[in-house]
């Protein structure tokens, strides 16, 4: 039987919007004018109209020792409703929640920090806050004061910090927290590249340590790195759970409303004119299927289909790569010999080209196809951001990222090959050493 | 391995108080205090001596007028005196109130990000005030110095009991009006007028021997009146009519009933705050 460390059961949190009994602030002189004025209707329990609005509703889950669960959604789907439940800052309207282990969340960087107080001081009010013994920080000082890098400033009031300072300071106290179950809400956000690399290798080690985190994050590409499982909220409710690359595809290209394969007939307006038009178009993988996300190790096909209305027109297949970012990354259109002289017959034909294996970068790829002839110039139809597709790249070192937890930069990601030699005879430098 | 378990589900009405998980939790009530001290004596640019300053002046503005001008009693003792060992109490339990009532507001950054028993927060907050308390008390001993009043050990055994009746009440009040604060936050606006009427119906100004004997027991329903008037009688040897029980009684049950009225509302804290 698998070890659980966390199980969700049925879970929902109800609000009331609007109303005085809304749980709003408000204030006491008005309930006591009310009191005066309508002596019954307050004792009786005077129901004003509010809207009861759930959040949260109806979620269910387990979570297993050792996994990192992704938790991801457009705002205000309710994944900070459900953080703030399982770190037990609020309660839950309905059902129930079993932690086993000591839990720390993590929903802002630098909780309970005091500007007044120093460095040192913040570190041990932070760590109380986090549910850090004062043992245990007592033993830990020196590291959290030498990860912060604050070096000597870490007697000054915090209130004299950059802000730099001040989250390298609020992170290494969290970093030291040791519990068996870490919840991070979007810390990743805050700080510069540097300190994100930092965020994301100290939680690689924390999973080596086998423990348990979730985590909420809108950098998708830290979710499908880090995270063997995610979560999708959406509407307050589970929509889906699976394997974080899986569940990040299909939110983002929800998301973007493009889907990976597409299918046209007369009656739905294919895009063309009277000499071509398109009929299907798709992203598959080597064995010929749908896909919607690709390692990034592996061929990806982008599949058109269509059909020649007109005889004797050369007709050349284009596509158009976008990153989610808007960026051209290269275009590509038939150039086997003699393309600009091969006239197309009646029919149906199918156009695949291969994308291949350590390539594109990792995220969302969109593709723009068209059709166009050469001589005279004219193009028959061209549909911008007709499908997408993610590129997954996984912790392997066999990419070109390494198995390297940070970001890496670049439109593509090739993976070429590097070749060290040594300069000198290598006796002088081992003599040093 | 240490696997406690930890079961979060909906709570309806009243809850239990819970004393093991606020014992579980010390640690940070003793930081919330420790940090409260330390800012409060680092911000204020003459520290220390505001603890002492204001009840002193206080009990200067009173000699003046309470007791040479209009010649209000004093049970035999020098009025000063008098006086001043009613505003000792006093001084830290009318902040100890304010304070402790406008905690959990001022708190609301934290308690939206993170759990611990909210209780310790106004708790925390009343608590912060002891080392006002004893600056104050060792000017009254030197007070008492002055006035040639010899010191009663037994009557200083007894302060510390006196210390906890007058904890009992001000955590009891700050708990009360800090979660009403949050749910109506005029609350705050009428601490002042609370604390200034309090000020009235307790015997700081005038000595409790004024009120007719059979009304004694009603009049010490307010708990500061035994507490006052305790450490009157502690000190200074000095107090005609000092009756503890009702005081004692009202201190527990605004406590107990604070605690829980607490304990109810504290769930929706970080949802409304």
């Amino acid at each position: 039987m698998p070890d659980i460390a966390l199980r969700v059961e049925n879970l929902g949190k109800e609000y009331l919007i609007g109303g005085p009994s809304s749980g709003a602030p408000s204030m006491l002189r008005e309930v006591i004018a009310d009191a005066v004025r309508h002596p019954l209707r307050t004792l009786v329990g005077r129901r004003s109209p509010n809207v009861p609005v759930w959040a949260l509703r109806h979620v269910s889950f387990k979570v297993e020792r050792g996994q990192i669960v992704g938790i991801i959604g457009p705002n205000g789907a309710g994944k900070s409703t459900l953080l703030k439940i399982l770190s037990r800052i609020t309660a839950p309207t309905e059902g129930r929640v079993e932690i086993r282990g000591r839990v720390a969340s993590l929903l802002e960087v630098g909780t309970g920090f005091h500007p007044e107080l120093t460095g040192r001081e913040n570190i041990y009010m932070s760590g109380t806050f986090l549910g850090m013994r004062k043992a245990e920080i007592d033993a830990k000082l020196e590291e959290i004061i030498a990860f912060s890098e604050i070096g000597k400033f870490i007697d000054t009031p915090v209130k004299h910090y950059s802000s730099g300072m001040y989250v390298r300071l609020a992170f290494a106290v969290a970093a030291h927290l040791d519990p068996d179950i870490l919840i991070v809400d979007e810390v990743l956000a805050v700080g510069d590249a540097a300190f994100q690399r930092k965020c994301l290798a100290k939680m690689e080690d924390v999973r080596h340590h086998g423990r348990t985190v979730l985590l909420v994050s809108h950098n998708m590409s830290a979710v499908t790195r880090l995270c063997q499982r995610a979560l999708l909220i959406s509407g307050g409710a589970l929509a889906q759970d699976g394997p974080a690359s899986e569940v990040a595809t299909s939110y983002l290209l929800t998301n973007l409303q493009v889907p990976a394969g597409r299918e046209w007939t007369d009656r739905t307006d294919p895009p063309g004119n009277d000499v071509v038009r398109l009929r299907a178009i798709r992203v598959v993988d080597d064995s010929g299927a749908l896909v919607e996300s690709t390692d990034i190790r592996r061929p990806v096909g982008i599949e058109m289909t269509y059909e020649v209305l007109k005889p004797g027109y050369c007709l050349v297949p284009k596509y158009e790569i976008f990153s989610d970012t808007g960026i051209c990354l290269f275009s590509t259109f038939d150039t086997q010999a003699g393309w600009r002289s091969r006239f197309h017959d009646l029919g149906t034909f199918s156009g695949v080209v291969w994308i291949p294996g350590n390539f594109l970068a990792e995220g969302t790829v969109l593709v723009t196809a068209s059709m166009f002839s050469p001589e005279p110039q004219r193009t028959h139809f061209r549909e911008r951001d007709v499908v997408a597709f993610q590129v997954v790249d996984r912790l392997d070192p066999d990419t070109a990222r390494g198995g390297w937890e940070g970001p890496v930069e670049g439109v593509v990601r090739p993976l070429l090959e590097w070749t060290i030699t040594r300069r000198d005879d290598g006796e002088a430098v081992g003599a040093k050493a | 391995m240490h696997d406690a378990l930890t079961v979060i589900a909906p709570t309806r009405g009243w809850a239990p108080i819970r004393l093991r998980e606020l014992w579980e939790y010390r640690q940070v009530l003793y930081f919330l205090i420790w940090r409260d001290i330390k800012v409060r004596y680092r911000q204020t640019l003459i520290g220390a001596t505001w603890a002492i300053v204001q009840p002193v002046m206080t009990m200067v503005v009173f000699t003046i007028f309470f007791g040479r001008l209009a010649q209000m009693p004093s049970d035999g003792m020098p009025y000063a005196l008098f006086s001043f060992a009613a505003l000792v109490p006093w001084g830290f339990f009318g902040g100890g109130l304010t304070q402790g009532t406008n905690s959990l507001i001022a708190s609301g950054h934290i308690i939206t990000k993170v759990y611990f028993p909210r209780l310790l927060i106004p708790c925390a907050r009343v608590l912060a005030g002891l080392p006002d308390l004893i600056l104050a008390f060792v000017v009254l001993l030197g007070m008492m110095v002055w006035y040639r009043v010899p010191l009663r050990p037994l009557g200083l055994l007894c302060i510390p009991a006196l210390v906890v009746l007058m904890l009992a009440t001000a955590i009891g009040v700050a708990v009360w009006l800090s979660a009403m604060s949050v749910k109506y936050r005029d609350v705050q606006h009428v601490i002042p007028y609370l604390v200034q009427v309090w000020l009235f119906i307790t015997p700081i100004a005038y000595p409790s021997s004024l009120v007719p004997d059979r009304w004694r027991a009603v009049y010490a329903l307010n708990p500061m009146v035994g507490v006052v008037e305790g450490f009157r009688w502690a000190l200074l040897g000095e107090a005609p009519g000092l009756v503890l029980w009702p005081s004692i009684l009202t201190a527990v049950l605004i406590l107990l009933g604070g605690l829980f009225f607490f304990r109810r509302f504290e769930r929706s804290f970080a949802d409304v705050i």
